[in-house]
């Protein structure tokens, strides 16, 4: 399974990938590889982490075409949109991508992180909003791996907040999950 | 050679989610490195950064030097005033260490250098993976000698080889090399670090007879001197210069015959303790593929590809590049149709393996100049070719 | 004040170097006239009189004339690589504080090659000691012009004489952050041992200049004389001011040498401040490294 979390600087997207791939290889027995854009690409605009979730081995360390794609900015979205394989799984910040829409046979999920974050007093854990979304939609990780993940890349001041933004992003995702499953259902 | 367990104030054992350069300053605490001199340099700097951060909580030194020439010399004296000493750097950097890699291969001192290759020449692609300095790290600094180099293939290896690094250094009196890459070096995964007890650490070959005896270059029966430290008392002299066993320069071609030969036999004669790789279903293989670092992980959905349309595929990944696995290239050369050799240059351990294969078997490079590895549809291709 | 300095040279008798000296390399490579055993036994004489322990003591020396120092004195002695003297010492000395490390080498060595790892181990305020042998030029690969050639002197390189501006070494040195700085002639035995002496009992980053006559080169190139007409030279143009400005401390062609004790002061060293920052923001849990 290929996952890439993109954004803009700042926006802890390489965090995002860190505590994914830790939970996963430390805490749920998967193999995770974790790569970064860097350098000039990476300075101020677009920004991306890539995770390769195996449970065998991780060979190729890139992604390609990735099953997962989250998405935090305008600019990440154009850029790496075309890239997501066909039946993937989109995820967006809906107040950070506009007019963000499936295409194919891809899903799209949005959730308002920012918008959450803010509530929760603090705009700087909306990626933790986000990864907690990202754990409810996807199922790649388990809650407790990610939980048990943060200390160590959470400054420990902070820890409560982010585990709040982690937990308000999971129910979210748990809701609109349940929201579209339903509305599935009334297509079928 | 006398093993002790790892010192546990250096030793983070556990569990940890770790990027290749953290892991290679891990390695380097691990094995009781306490002086590291280094240069920022992309995509290495993160090594320096963790030795820094974990270093007053261990004890020991960092230093930030002015350049790469300086860095790799301050570890030099570091090494005679006993320490274990580190640096890591990239291309530019490496280039630049050329110069003083020889003074240790010629004093003698242990030391550990990783270099975090990128794309080359000169500036070249500093933020992307490249081997490019593999025969560099052979053959880089004027003169004769041997060198050690060893190539990780995950940040896990980084740890494992560079505790193995200073364990070679130390039992050769020789500078070793961990010819890792950009993308190991960023690339996060699961690194466990056993129990200082269960990591064993070489000593370094001291000395101890009568002092009036002592000669720093006197070779031992496995051809490595014996070694001292500076303020011990023995009041020795070591120099760059061609030197006789007492260390004094003597500038002809005699001692020259003598000085020179025994820098590389120490290394060469001892080849098959120092040479390590894996190697896997190379038993009745037709091609064998031979790579190392992060490309030897890419070749593997390549083979796997391959066997499946009933292609007869081994592989060796060399963990050692230097000293290279000559005798076991040669015997397999006479089994098998082909070598493929993919690695991220333009051709460079293909050369060292074809001529290992003394005629026996083509050894086919598939080049890759660096910015990324090997897409492995391009070795799988040049399997199927080889057997054609 | 010029009498004062033949007095000194003559008024003592020095102990024997032996001891100090690897007689089983002698003969030395040096020319007969050559300035820098003079300097070398002055250096002898700073060991004696300071009473280091001798056992503790390193010397490091580069490429070139001077640069065959370390392999003469009986000491732990390093023949490093041209221009790497300084940072070699840097790693002996960080490697164990407990050493006192000397760098003995050429003006070609510590500032042509090795002119930028000085400048930045002056700056940490190093606790080493730096004694460069000027003797204006490139000796050891025949006679090439050096960043200390003072303009119109000839050498291989520069055989209509050099039209280069010439490095201020004691200013170049104060400016980066020595503690400790000074510069005599090979005539000033007695005051290069003194200053030796100081360097070797002081804390922190010393620079011994040592103007010092290379007859087979630089002087027969450019028709001086012998070693003892450069040491009237020295006699005839040296003035002694000590804490003189150094900005002012150019050399010209056979011109004024104004010598003396420039910069002597007291600087927390390198490891000091790593020792003192990294316990004040760090705390118990801080390893203090070389620290009795
Ligand atoms: S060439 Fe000059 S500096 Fe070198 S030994 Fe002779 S006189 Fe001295």
């Amino acid at each position: 399974m290929d996952i890439r979390f993109s954004g803009f600087g700042g926006q802890g997207i390489i965090k995002c990938g860190l505590i994914t791939g830790k939970a996963l290889s430390l805490f749920d027995g998967k193999n995770a590889t974790l790569t970064q854009s860097i350098g000039p690409e990476a300075r101020g605009s677009a920004c991306s982490s890539q995770l390769v979730i195996s449970s065998d081995r991780v060979l190729y360390p890139y992604i390609v075409a990735p099953e997962v794609l989250v998405c935090m900015s305008q600019e990440s979205y154009e850029r790496y949109e075309p890239d997501l394989r066909d039946g993937g799984l989109l995820l967006v910040d809906e107040d950070l991508v506009r007019n963000a829409k499936p295409r194919g046979k891809t899903k799209m999920y949005s959730i308002p992180a920012t918008r959450i974050a803010e509530e929760l007093g603090n705009k700087i854990v909306m990626n933790l909003v986000m990864l907690g979304f990202f754990t409810a939609i996807t199922e790649v990780v388990s809650t407790g791996a990610m939980k048990k993940a943060l200390p160590g890349l959470v400054p420990s001041r902070s820890l409560e907040l982010n585990e709040e933004a982690f937990d308000r992003g999971y129910e979210f995702g748990r809701e609109a999950l349940a929201g579209s499953e339903k509305s599935e259902e009334a297509l079928v | 050679m006398k093993k002790t367990k790892a010192d546990p104030k250096g030793v983070l054992t556990g569990a940890h989610y770790l990027d290749g350069d953290y892991a290679i300053a891990e390695g380097g605490l691990a094995a009781g490195c306490r002086f590291f001199a280094g240069y920022p340099i992309t995509p290495s700097t993160e090594t320096a950064e963790r030795f820094v951060e974990r270093i007053p909580y261990v004890g020991g030194v960092f230093i930030q030097m002015e350049d790469e020439l300086a860095s790799i010399t301050a570890l030099i004296g570091a090494a005679w005033a006993g320490k274990k000493a580190m640096t890591v750097t990239s291309g530019p950097g490496f280039s630049l260490m050329m110069e003083n890699l020889g003074l240790a291969c010629m004093m003698e001192v242990p030391l550990v250098i990783a270099n975090v290759q990128r794309g080359g020449p000169s500036t070249g692609l500093p933020t992307y993976v490249g081997q490019q300095d593999m025969m560099q790290a052979k053959w880089g600094s004027h003169g004769d000698y041997e060198i050690i180099a060893l190539s990780p293939d995950s940040p896990q290896e980084c740890f494992d080889l560079t505790v193995d690094a200073f364990n070679l250094s130390e039992t050769y009196r020789v500078p070793v090399l961990l010819m890792t890459d950009e993308c190991v070096g960023h690339m996060y995964e699961k690194v466990v670090i056993p129990p200082a007890d269960e990591i064993e650490v070489v000593e370094r070959k001291w000395y101890d007879g009568p002092k009036d005896e002592y000669l720093p270059y006197k070779p031992d029966e496995d051809l490595v001197p014996f070694m001292i430290k500076a303020g011990d008392g023995y009041r020795f002299h070591t120099t760059g210069l061609t030197h006789d066993e007492r260390g004094y320069p003597v500038i002809n071609a005699e001692c020259q015959n003598v000085c020179v030969p025994h820098l590389v036999e120490k290394i060469r004669q001892n080849a098959d303790k120092i040479i390590r790789f894996e190697e896997e279903e190379t038993d009745g293989a037709d091609v064998v593929v031979v790579s190392y670092g992060i490309t030897s992980r890419v070749a593997i959905p390549a083979v796997q590809k391959a066997r499946e349309v009933g292609i007869k595929v081994g592989t060796l990944r060399l963990i050692t590049v230097w000293p290279f696995p000559e005798k076991r290239i040669k015997e397999l050369a006479g089994k098998i149709k082909a070598f493929v050799v993919p690695e991220i240059n333009y051709g460079q351990v293909v050369y060292e393996v074809e001529r290992c294969a003394y005629g026996q078997a083509p050894a086919i490079h598939v080049p890759h100049c660096g910015g990324w590895v090997h897409d492995p549809e391009d070795i799988f291709k040049a399997i199927k070719g080889a057997v054609k | 004040m010029n009498e004062e300095v033949l007095v000194e040279e003559t008024d003592e008798e020095l102990n024997p170097a032996e001891d100090y000296l690897r007689l089983d390399r002698f003969p030395h490579i040096w020319c007969s006239g050559c300035g820098i055993g003079t300097v070398v036994r002055s250096f002898i004489e700073a060991l004696q009189k300071s009473k280091v322990d001798l056992d503790k003591v390193c010397v490091v020396s580069g490429i070139g004339c001077t640069g065959r120092v370390a392999g003469y004195i009986n000491l732990d002695s390093f023949h490093s690589t041209h221009g790497r003297a300084v940072p070699f010492a840097v790693g002996l000395k960080l490697g164990n504080p407990d050493l006192k490390v000397v760098v003995f080498s050429g003006d070609g060595d510590i500032f042509g090659i090795g002119g930028n790892h000085f400048i930045h181990t002056a700056r940490r305020n190093m606790d080493i000691a730096v004694i460069c042998v000027n003797n204006f030029n490139y000796a050891m690969t025949g006679g090439q012009v050096a960043a200390t050639t003072p303009i119109r002197a000839n050498l291989s390189t520069a055989p209509y004489g050099n039209f280069e501006y010439p490095f201020n070494l004691p200013y170049l040195a104060e400016a980066s952050g020595a503690t400790y700085v000074a510069r005599w002639t090979s005539l000033h035995l007695r005051r290069v041992t003194k200053s030796m002496q100081e360097a070797l009992t002081r804390r922190g980053f010393s620079f011994i200049e040592v103007i010092t006559p290379c007859v087979t080169l630089y002087a027969r190139r450019n028709r001086l004389g012998d070693g003892l007409n450069l040491l009237r030279y020295y006699y005839d143009n040296s003035e002694i001011e000590h804490g003189a400005d150094t900005r002012t401390l150019d050399i010209d062609y056979q011109d004024k040498i104004t010598v003396g004790k420039f910069v002597d002061k007291e600087k927390p060293t390198f490891l000091d401040c790593m020792n003192n920052y990294l316990s004040e923001v760090i705390g118990d849990e801080y390893r203090p490294y070389g620290v009795k």
